[in-house]
């Protein structure tokens, strides 16, 4: 059925040694390890997203993948979501391969991730305080006044108040997307991913969302992956950095030694140069 | 789904068959549960049946008219004017009935549901819902095809009402036919099996109108254009499915 999650053409063939890489079976990450990608290959069509991509996630820790537009970093959450099934290799989410998994177990995985979308992703005929609450009424046994408890309560903490009552097209991009967060965060999460959080955004509303993820992740702790290239909002919240390129993670690392990588490819992105290695 | 395009049309045929039978499978497995809320189910009811009706009162009444309208030029000629009630309640309770308002309903609440779907699609709204361990098709397929099921069918009964109402007026105004005599012309024509079977026509076809609007709008692929596409190819599938199993349900309920 259409909304099957791994609607990509696997006719389309990796390399036989890519293939025996993707084939290879997985090894469990360290109990530290909240999501760990081994090998993932994906492909849309002829065209080569992922190619023998791995990237750890400590467990606590803000994790941000940076890359080039269009280079695959929004399709690793939806890779760690199971939106997506990759055609090799292995994604472990709390020491659980999810790659395989049946639709029916992908649930379960889901319920214990938020996922903050590019757009937002709000229902447009759902209020915020009916978006908010949504996750909570279809996967808690919360009585109603504990649900609106909650939602009042993260709303607040996200300086949304005033905007309950309101539809998701009378919000400004800022707003829409900080009540994305709200919707992912509600169910208080183990992982959170956040999907280019600030594209888009004027300077001054890039630094609230900053803010709002740093506060989030303050209050929860949780293991979250954030998707953006803009760099001094990635230094203002990550504890790890890594750089996408070419569908596979050439460099991952703390965010306090990223800067100094003598590799020519990240010096080049981090210093927005038109010269490099890297193909315009 | 994705590069089902250019592939050979009987290859695309049956992946497309397979799919309609994979979203009724999983839909029925939420409905069997009960796994489903009713209020869901009102509201897709009251947008989808009830604001459907207006514009199936207008084309069942205009069809029945000219039924008549054709009918009792015919019948008058030939001096058969008690059959008048009869041809007008037979063409519409067994065929014409069930199937333009089923038509209708394709191009008004299917159409409907792709363009909805489809924007969802769109805007990330589908994944956001799975992202969150939700089933879009317990969430938004099931309460359609629910709302569909059973609404068809009670559209199919005001048009059929409509239509054979709108048959007598017709002939009133041309030929001044009696009441007694059209209506115990209807009775000698019908009878209440008819009547069960073109609803039970209607029930299908609702199916397939919801089955498939559903089924094209989570194809959806591409921006305005994408929603564009998928919902002209909802109701052009649709009512090609509902011209071959009204002739196939025909051939097995009437014969």
């Amino acid at each position: 059925m259409v909304l099957r999650s791994d609607d990509v053409d696997t006719s389309v063939m990796v390399s036989s040694a890519d293939r025996e890489t993707a084939a290879a079976p997985g090894i469990p990450p360290p109990e530290d390890v909240a999501m760990s990608m081994q090998h993932a290959y994906l492909l849309y069509g002829k065209k080569t997203v992922l190619s023998d991509c791995s990237l750890d996630c400590k467990r606590g820790e803000v994790t941000c993948v940076i890359g080039l537009s269009g280079a695959g970093k929004s399709t690793i959450l939806r890779l760690i979501n199971g939106l997506r099934r990759p055609q090799g290799g292995h994604i472990y989410v709390n020491g659980s391969d999810i790659v395989g998994l049946p639709e029916r177990d992908l649930i379960e995985v889901r319920k214990k991730m938020g996922f903050a979308f590019q757009g937002a992703a709000l229902f447009d005929s759902l209020t915020v305080t009916e978006n908010v609450s949504y996750p909570l009424y279809e996967h808690t046994k919360l009585s109603p006044d504990e649900i609106e408890k909650r939602v009042d309560d993260t709303l607040e903490s996200l300086g949304l108040s005033d905007v309950a009552d309101r539809l998701p097209a009378e919000l400004s991009g800022g707003m829409q997307k900080r009540v994305g967060f709200a919707r992912a965060i509600v169910n208080e999460p183990e992982i959170i991913l956040f999907d280019e959080p600030t594209t888009g955004l004027d300077p001054i509303m890039t630094n609230v969302i900053t803010d709002t993820i740093r506060t989030i992740q303050s209050k929860l702790h949780a293991t979250s992956v954030v998707v953006m290239h803009d760099m001094p909002s990635v230094y203002a919240i990550a504890d790890n950095i890594a750089m996408l390129f070419e569908g596979t993670i050439i460099a991952s690392g703390p965010a306090k030694d990223f800067r100094r990588s003598q590799n020519p490819i990240i010096q080049q992105f981090l210093q927005g140069s038109e010269v490099g290695p890297i193909p315009l | 789904m994705i590069a089902a395009r250019g592939r050979p049309f009987p290859l695309r045929f049956f992946e497309y068959a397979g799919g309609l039978v994979e979203l009724l499978e999983d839909s029925l497995r939420y409905i069997l549960t009960l796994r489903f809320r009713p209020s869901q189910v009102l509201s897709q009811a009251y947008f989808l049946i009830v604001q459907s009706l207006p514009i199936i009162v207008l084309t069942s009444g205009f069809t029945g008219l000219v039924i008549s309208l054709e009918t009792v030029a015919q019948a008058v000629a030939y001096g058969f004017s008690n059959l008048i009630g009869g041809s007008v309640a037979y063409g519409t309770v067994r065929e014409l009935g069930p199937m333009l308002t089923a038509i209708v309903f394709a191009g008004r609440a299917g159409a409907a549901i792709t363009a909805q779907l489809g924007s969802m699609v769109v805007t990330e709204q589908i994944e956001a819902y799975q992202s969150m361990g939700s089933s879009p098709t317990k969430v938004l397929v099931v309460p359609r095809l629910l709302a569909c099921v059973i609404g068809l069918p009670m559209l199919t009964i005001f048009a059929d009402i409509i239509a054979v109402y709108g048959g007598y007026y017709m002939a009133w105004l041309q030929v001044h036919l009696s009441s007694h005599a059209y209506w115990n012309s209807v009775q000698n024509f019908i009878g209440f099996d008819d009547f069960a079977k073109g609803l039970f026509k209607a029930a299908v076809f609702g199916l397939i109108v919801a089955l498939v609007a559903c089924y094209e709008g989570f194809r959806t692929q591409g921006g305005a254009e994408g929603v564009g596409r998928v919902t002209t190819q909802a109701v052009v599938t649709s009512i090609i499915l509902i011209f071959a199993f009204n002739f196939a349900l025909s051939f097995v309920l009437f014969r």
